[in-house]
């Protein structure tokens, strides 16, 4: 079970933290390791970007079937959740075991209003697209200046 | 570079070659051993089976998986939590392995390599003759 918290107020520890571990991990093309900063990173980790009519989010979750995933818009929020099922196998001869597996759960506020109605999420080759277009209202649009 | 359980790595520099430009990174694994075949399952969302290399020399076996590019070049990133870019890890192999029986699946971003295990080192019964 992995749903956490994100307190913005620590974000900057972490930053360090992480910079610290990767650091001792620059040594050697080996296993990323656990560390204590661990509860403070989210998950599935997102990317956001936009044009000027649609917003995209992006999540990488590999092995997760798409039943397994849901994505909701409420208002201005996006909230992106599911499970991710365990398919290594037998726990009991397992040499290493870097992958997770459990629930997960997001919600990130859009820096824009969206069209409800109009949502795309496909998951394919374990990505997960999102996209909004964005509410008429939002849209970037050109304003004629007229001569008098 | 966040080596945490639930971020990607980036592959440290000292061990990659680049073939191109662009970061690379370790993709996460598990390692099971399940009865005559050691499975390696990884994590490299975004690679098809088009795109994914293994290769095998010395001992050596070489995971790449080459990632395209996903965001159209014209549009503004928000704020980005993860990089994107091909994956890459290397496993030393011991000997008590059939190389040419090593084989590969892909699906849903998930590479499952099997390793079959050397005839001689198979766990076997061994029949117990009457006297």
């Amino acid at each position: 079970m992995f749903t956490l918290m994100r307190n913005p107020t620590m974000r900057p520890y972490h930053d360090v933290a992480r910079e610290m571990s990767r650091m001792l991990d620059a040594f050697a093309n080996r296993a990323p390791f656990d560390s204590m900063f661990d509860a403070a990173v989210t998950f599935p980790a997102l990317n956001l970007w936009e044009d000027d009519h649609k917003v995209f989010v992006e999540a990488e979750l590999p092995g997760v079937a798409a039943k397994d995933v849901e994505v909701k818009v409420h208002g201005n929020e996006l909230h992106i959740f599911g499970k991710r099922e365990s398919t290594s196998g037998d726990k009991r001869n397992f040499q290493r075991q870097e992958r997770v597996f459990g629930e997960f759960s997001r919600m990130i506020s859009l820096p824009t209003p969206v069209d409800a109605e109009k949502i795309e999420a496909t998951l394919k080759d374990g990505v997960l697209t999102v996209i909004l277009p964005k509410a008429e209202t939002a849209k970037a649009r050109k304003i004629a200046v007229k001569a008098v | 570079m966040n080596c945490g359980t639930m971020t990607k790595c980036e592959t440290p520099a000292s061990t990659v070659e680049q073939a191109r430009a662009g970061q690379t990174y370790v993709p996460r694994v598990d390692i099971v051993e399940q009865g005559d075949e050691m499975l390696i399952f990884a994590d490299i969302p975004g690679v098809t089976a088009q795109n994914v290399d293994i290769d095998f020399d010395k001992g050596a076996l070489t995971i790449t998986g080459r990632v395209p590019q996903r965001r159209n070049g014209h549009t503004r990133e928000v704020f980005s939590e993860y990089g994107v870019g091909d994956f890459r890890r290397t496993f030393q192999v011991g000997d008590g392995f059939d190389a040419s029986q090593f084989h590969a699946e892909i699906s849903h971003g998930v590479l499952t390599l099997h390793l079959p295990k050397a005839q001689s080192l198979r766990a076997r019964k061994i029949a117990v003759k009457g006297a």
